[in-house]
């Protein structure tokens, strides 16, 4: 009850429901509005593995709410000493209300939920999934195009390891999107994915040319090809820096077409995209502060006011 | 059931009938037929069948299958018929079935999985998602598994 491991823990309705939640959480999560919903609660940040963004806005959103936070990452702890993520989640379940995890094996959310009774929510598991990134991610999108039906959306870069294209296009099929999976054949979106998004009816576009895409997408989201996630360095080299978004390249793109990333970016976009009208990767990343509110409340079955002031 | 007779009938035990061809010696090894042990196991390969076309049928005395068995056979037996002997009698007959969860059957394969931390305690789960063709999924990593691979990580 609570947990929300992959976007399946998640209905059309929720969805939208959450993003409602979020969007009157904004004045809340800049710091303009004080609404301390969550006094009390404590939130444990689990992290096995690195993260900025993810694990500091969870942390912001917890303090906007007036809850508190306890800090955990896995470097020098029981776990360094072998501990098993069972025994670790067990000691949490003890101290807070509920958990953030994020960890570099994959199925450990799951895991992590099922070893404990606190709701738990997924930061990122291996290359599995990370459904508050694709909260976050649909709450921009809603923000710019007014609706999450029937867009053309291109997914670019690591296909096979990136968590969040997997969760997000589990996400986007479910609203109708029409997807197109930009990636070198050694990185494209896994089999099984492939399969349950054509379930959904979907029309999907394989193909590793990104250019003649840019004219067509309502949506770019870029990612990055992640290092730590290859096996082997060999293969890593061969297609590190295959895409790169220069502000020229997006000349024929159309009005209100938005280039989005989560973060952190090495070359994939250039920095002269920043300052054009498509970037909304720096807002994406702000949009994760009251997406996590409206989760965490959701999380810990608190109702966010239909008035926030 | 003159193929049955290709080899002695048995006085107790269990007999697994409609093997698919070819895979009586991944059902020994999937029910853990110890076979350096004195049971007399008798296995027939490749007769003819009405329904399966070629099959396997596997005669293992003084073993009584149970409910687990079944459950592990399924995974690669899917139609096989089960009858129980006793005193040289059918005493009872039981059908193989697909539970849609199968707890403590398989390992996942995948290599990051978290099930891969032998001392994680949870048992190791897998998924149905679809029973022709057999496709399973990993209940925590999600990921689909190669059957053949699957019948080297029965548990």
């Amino acid at each position: 009850m609570g947990d929300i491991v992959t976007m399946d823990d998640l209905t059309n309705q929720d969805i939208v429901d959450v993003l409602d939640d979020a969007e009157r959480l904004v004045p809340v999560a800049r710091g303009d509005v004080y609404l301390p919903l969550l006094k009390g609660k404590v939130l444990a940040n689990m992290f096995f593995e690195n993260s900025t963004r993810t694990r500091m806005s969870f942390e912001t959103a917890m303090k906007r709410l007036g809850g508190s936070v306890l800090n955990f990452t896995s470097i020098g702890t029981s776990v360094a000493k072998g501990e098993t993520l069972y025994d670790t989640m067990q000691m949490v379940d003890g101290y807070a209300d509920v958990a953030v995890i994020r960890h570099p094996r994959q199925g450990a959310a799951q895991y992590s939920a099922d070893a404990v009774g606190i709701p738990i929510l997924n930061a990122g598991d291996g290359a599995g999934n990370h459904p508050t990134q694709t909260m976050l991610d649909l709450f921009t999108i809603r923000q710019v195009h007014g609706t999450l039906e029937g867009l053309n959306v291109a997914l670019v870069g690591d296909l096979r390891y990136g968590r969040t294209v997997h969760s997000l296009s589990h996400a986007l099929v479910r609203f109708g999107a029409e997807l197109t999976l930009v990636s070198p054949s050694t990185l494209k979106m896994p089999v099984e994915i492939v399969s349950d998004l054509k379930e959904h009816g979907a029309k999907i576009t394989e193909t590793d040319s990104l250019e003649e895409q840019i004219a067509n997408a309502d949506v770019i989201y870029v990612t990055r090809i992640q290092k730590e996630r290859f096996p082997d360095e060999d293969e890593y080299v061969k297609v590190a820096g295959i895409y790169k978004i220069e502000a020229s390249d997006l000349s024929g793109a159309k009005k209100g077409m938005i280039v989005m990333h989560p973060l952190p970016r090495v070359d994939e976009i250039s920095p002269d995209v920043d300052s054009t009208e498509f970037a909304r990767y720096f807002e994406q990343a702000f949009n994760g502060v009251p997406t996590r509110m409206a989760l965490l409340c959701r999380s810990l079955g608190i109702d966010v006011p239909e008035k926030v002031k | 059931m003159s193929e049955m007779r290709r080899v002695t009938a048995i006085r107790n035990g269990t007999v697994v009938d409609h093997i698919p061809s070819g895979y009586a010696m991944q059902v020994i090894k999937i029910l853990r037929i110890d076979t350096d042990r004195a049971t007399p196991v008798s296995l027939v390969m490749n007769v003819p069948s009405d329904k399966l076309g070629r099959k396997d049928v596997l005669k293992i005395e003084d073993r009584e299958l149970d409910q687990e068995d079944l459950d592990r056979l399924a995974l690669i037996a899917p139609a096989a018929s089960i009858a129980i002997i006793r005193n040289h009698a059918v005493a009872e007959k039981m059908k193989v079935e697909l539970a849609d969860d199968l707890v403590n059957i398989a390992k996942c394969f995948f290599w990051n999985c978290i099930t891969k931390n032998e001392r994680e305690p949870l048992p190791q789960r897998m998924r149905v998602t679809s029973r022709d063709p057999l496709q399973l999924r990993c209940y925590y990593c999600g990921r689909e598994q190669e059957i053949d691979e699957l019948i080297e990580n029965i548990l």
